[in-house]
């Protein structure tokens, strides 16, 4: 890029962004400076702090939106934007913690018909991969008495050779999704078009 | 009845029947004749040949013990012992008396249902008697008397027969003085020491004499005879008419608890469960076919069998190949691979070993000194062991060559498995490591065994004291935000109340206790009652209290948010030392709405912040730890005991003379006593007898706080200046 553009590139780790935020802005306050990231910027949390330090400075921003993952995702398995719930991420467990809430998210949509987008953590070095997912899903819905009949996986969503498949856990489990990054999908109540679209696409 | 019986056999039998077993532990001040008593004992029981005990300390097996001739490490036995027409199986420990190992006495108190009390007859009572006589009480263990070195009071201080029984009885009314004041109830009870009941013997373990009022009924043999024989030298008749071994052993058949007796009192005190549940009910009965449940308090290493696990097996049956769970580790099964007794000095395997015995046991991989062992997959542990004292001295310790890092770290892994009052701090990117514990000689050891037994060559440091840091104010509502900004943490901080703090240390409230039960027990203590239903964690003498109402997600994240909280107490703001005595109030939180947004890369960093942020706010001062000396010297060099106490930022707050001599009373900062004892012998030309004793955390002096403060920062290789609460709230 560096060659293409004949400026400075600085690449930035998450931690960076978030615990030095000044670098960023003070770039930004000597001249134009843009911070390129993964998806719709304004998803992530960080970003939006990020803007209103800006503000506070006085320094002008501008977003330039991107394709997101929330819409890309549901586009590879041919499921209706309006008919999706909030989403939820799944992180990796911390010692004893495992948060349940993931799992509340899911059975409150599943109650009102509506899908889930289950983002996949990511921490340096390592990413959660579907398989891991669907164990700890699993699990932690069975602790809470609840079942997750239904998924779409799907990995590298947006690059040329992305896998998308529907199954309950165990047919997931037999697919080869590859390389990361990898996301979930817990399907509420079908429409007919997705339905017919999972099976020509997805192998329901 | 059962002579001529193979002695494994006598005691396998008799393990199946706790009314005819005692676990009971040897306590004293240091030298007043414990492994004597100990090895006489053994002897007299026919479980070690007389030449064996007595005069080369038997149990004192470790070659440090015989070159420093003081016991270090506690030594499990156990003996058979006929009783009126009955035999009883006497499961024993000799600990030790030195301070620095006073870590020992609190676990064995925890394993044994009666201690025999020596006091050493000329010396009388000392600092250490007291200590261990509270260790006793505080566990519910039933104390009984032996006054020892009767000979010296007769040959050395040639004190007449009259002046010897006054003597005597001055020390038994000393320490039912000190049983008294430790526990009223108890000594009401039933408790208070009478020689004519037979809970008092007096005699001399070296001799291997003593006499108690109901032997010397049937013996015959009196005071007078006592003395005459002792005066003449003819201890040996003494000795066959009145022998050690059956006075002692029979007052501990007589006098002190079974197993059943026991644990039907002292369960209630050492564990804080639901009485009603099985492992409860079990417990309470002693009961060989509930579930199993022991306490480790001993680990060693037997070149033979491996990790030896020792400890009081409170009910169940243990058998090899038993699968067992250790509370607080990883949830997995340890597999019992022998299970263990002790006849004499020896551990014999066995096939089942009941309720009620002191168990060795290996295949416990998990298991520290302190852990709770069960057949079940979850259960209450035991209370912790709360040691008097705290590690008041750091070692850094390196390995010398390359190749033995990762021996080093496994090494002392092994090391603080093995002795719960040392902290141990592992550091493999630095190979730094470092080792507190209870004073120099401990330390000493410790570091010399790292060497000796374990084969690794380390460069020590000199010993560096530990300080505490602790907030001398208060501070409101201090906001600690997540790296994203989208998580924040309101703490409020100020000291714990005193009483409160006693409390805890005493583990009369603790976080195993049932809420209900906690609560009501801080609402006695003077505590708010919304505060006292909110208490969500007791790390060392801190609190932890959530006072918020009905915040979405806040049960989820609360395991992250102690683990922030529980960084920033285990190295304060200060000087990165030890957070003591603080009371924190979380009164308010913002959560983000998704999980990974709120996770511990978020959340930890968050209320670590808010926590040492709002200690510095709150005046973080820093403590440092106290000595308690008391010096006993012949009148004339009183002024050199005295001065050397004040000579190091000390003050002297007693003294008192008996005779010609006097007895200094003074405490002194730890940090002033490197070289004490080279220094108290010249300048009393050696003629001093003295002892130190753990005295708590004290405020460092204001006009020293910031050099001390830079130069554990420079040690340390933290930023050489003073931190701010800005630092903690970006
Ligand atoms: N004269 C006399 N000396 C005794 C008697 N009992 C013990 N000693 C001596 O006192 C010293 C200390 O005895 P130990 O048995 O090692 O004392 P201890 O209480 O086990 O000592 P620590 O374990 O280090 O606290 C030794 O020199 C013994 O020989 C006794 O009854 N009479
Ligand atoms: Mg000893």
């Amino acid at each position: 890029m560096e060659a293409a553009w004949k400026k400075p590139v600085t690449v930035l780790s998450r931690a960076g962004v978030e615990n030095r935020p000044d670098e960023v802005l003070a770039a930004a306050r000597e001249g134009t400076a843009v911070l390129l990231v993964p998806g719709d910027p304004m998803v992530s949390t960080t970003h939006v702090d990020l803007r209103l330090r800006a503000s506070r400075l006085g320094i002008e921003t501008r977003i330039v939106h991107g394709a997101s993952i929330a819409t890309a995702a549901a586009g590879l398995a041919g499921l209706q934007n309006y008919r999706f719930g909030p989403a939820t991420s799944l992180p990796f467990p911390h010692g004893n913690w495992r948060p349940t809430s993931p799992v509340a998210v899911i059975g409150e949509n599943l109650s009102r018909g509506l899908h889930t987008l289950v983002y996949l953590d990511i921490q340096p070095g390592r990413f959660m991969l579907i398989p891991d997912a669907l164990d700890l899903l699993g699990t932690t819905a069975a602790s809470l008495g609840q079942e997750i009949p239904l998924y779409v996986g799907c990995s590298r969503v947006g690059s040329p050779d992305p896998v998308v498949a529907a199954g309950d856990a165990a047919r997931l489990r037999a697919v080869e999704f590859g390389g990361p990054l990898h996301v979930l999908i817990v399907p509420g109540d079908l429409h007919v078009m997705e339905r017919e679209h999972l099976e020509a696409f997805a192998g329901l | 009845m059962a002579r001529g019986k193979k002695m494994v056999d006598r005691v396998t039998e008799l393990m199946d029947k706790p009314e005819q077993i005692r676990n009971i532990g040897i306590v004293a001040h240091i030298d007043h004749g414990k492994t004597t008593l100990s090895d006489n004992l053994l002897a007299g029981a026919g479980m070690i040949s007389e030449e064996l005990a007595g005069r080369q300390l038997f149990m004192d097996s470790d070659e440090e013990e015989q070159a420093r001739g003081i016991t270090i490490d506690a030594s499990n036995v156990s003996m058979v012992h006929e009783y009126e027409g009955r035999e009883y199986l006497i499961n024993m420990i000799d600990t030790p008396g030195h301070v620095d190992f006073g870590g020992d006495v609190t676990r064995a108190m925890r394993a044994v249902d009666g201690a025999v009390v020596v006091v050493d007859a000329v010396e009388g009572t000392m600092p250490q008697t007291e200590t261990v006589l509270r260790q006793a009480l505080k566990e519910g263990v039933v104390p009984v008397l032996f006054v020892n070195k009767v000979d010296r009071l007769i040959n050395e201080l040639k004190v007449d027969e009259q002046e010897m029984q006054i003597r005597l009885g001055r020390v038994i009314d000393k320490v039912n003085k000190l049983i008294r004041g430790m526990n009223e109830e108890a000594y009401k009870a039933g408790w208070r020491l009478d020689a004519a009941q037979g809970t008092v013997a007096f005699g001399s373990a070296l001799y291997n004499w003593a006499v108690s009022a109901p032997f010397m009924k049937t013996s015959g043999v009196s005071f007078k005879e006592v003395y005459e024989k002792c005066r003449a030298g003819e201890m040996k008749e003494l000795a066959k008419r009145s022998p050690l071994s059956s006075v002692l052993l029979d007052m501990v058949v007589r006098h002190l608890p079974d197993p059943f007796d026991a644990q039907k009192r002292r369960i209630g005190v050492i564990w804080h469960g639901d009485r009603e549940s099985p492992e409860g009910k079990a417990m309470y009965a002693c009961d060989p076919n509930g579930p199993i449940s022991m306490m480790v308090t001993d680990i060693s290493f037997d070149p033979h069998a491996g990790e030896v696990a020792t400890g009081r097996l409170f009910s169940g049956t243990i058998r090899r190949g038993a699968e067992l769970y250790v509370m607080g580790a990883a949830q997995r099964a340890n597999r019992i691979q022998q299970a263990g007794i002790f006849m004499g000095p020896t551990r014999i395997e066995v096939e089942s070993l009941p309720a009620g015995n002191i168990a060795a046991v290996t295949g416990l991989k998990d298991a520290i000194v302190g852990s709770t062992v069960t057949s079940l997959r979850e259960m209450t542990p035991f209370e912790s062991l709360k040691h008097y004292s705290e590690p008041v001295m750091t070692v850094a310790v390196e390995a010398k060559n390359m190749k033995d890092l990762p021996k080093l770290v496994e090494v002392l892994r092994q090391v603080a498995k093995e002795d719960p009052t040392l902290a141990v701090t592992i550091n493999e990117e630095t190979g730094e490591h470092l080792i507190a514990g209870m004073g120099e000689l401990h330390l000493e050891i410790i570091t010399g065994r790292i060497k000796r037994d374990k084969g690794v060559e380390i460069v020590t440091s000199p010993p560096i004291v530990v300080y505490r840091e602790t907030p001398a104010g208060k501070a409101t509502a201090v906001e600690g935000k997540s790296p994203n900004r989208h998580n924040r943490f309101y703490i409020d901080i100020e000291p714990l109340d005193d009483e409160i703090v006693r409390m805890i240390r005493e583990g009369e409230v603790s976080m195993n206790q049932p809420a209900l039960e906690r609560r009501d027990i801080l609402v006695a203590a003077g505590m708010d009652k919304d505060e006292a239903k909110s208490v969500k964690d007791i790390y060392g003498t801190n609190m932890f209290i959530d006072m918020t109402k009905g915040i979405q997600y806040l049960n989820e994240t609360m395991e992250l948010i102690l683990e922030g909280v529980h960084e920033a107490l285990a190295g304060g703001p200060l000087a990165d030392e030890k957070v003591q005595n603080t009371k924190m109030r979380l009164v308010d939180v913002k959560l983000h709405e998704d999980a990974i947004h709120r996770g511990p890369a978020q959340v930890i960093p968050a209320s670590r912040s808010a926590v040492k942020a709002g200690l510095l706010i709150a005046d973080d001062s820093l403590l440092e730890p106290m000595q308690k000396i008391s010096i006993t010297v012949p009148t004339d060099q009183m002024g050199a005991a005295t001065s050397q106490v004040q000579g190091r930022r000390g003050q002297v707050f007693d003294i008192t003379s008996e005779g010609d001599t006097v007895t200094v009373v003074g405490k002194a900062p730890v940090a002033e006593l490197f070289g004490f004892a080279g220094d108290i012998r010249s300048a009393t030309e050696g003629r001093a007898m003295w002892s130190t004793e753990f005295a708590g955390f004290e405020i460092v002096p204001s006009s020293m706080i910031k050099d001390v403060v830079m130069a554990i920062r420079k040690r340390k290789g933290l930023k050489e200046q003073l931190p701010r609460p800005e630092d903690y709230l970006a």
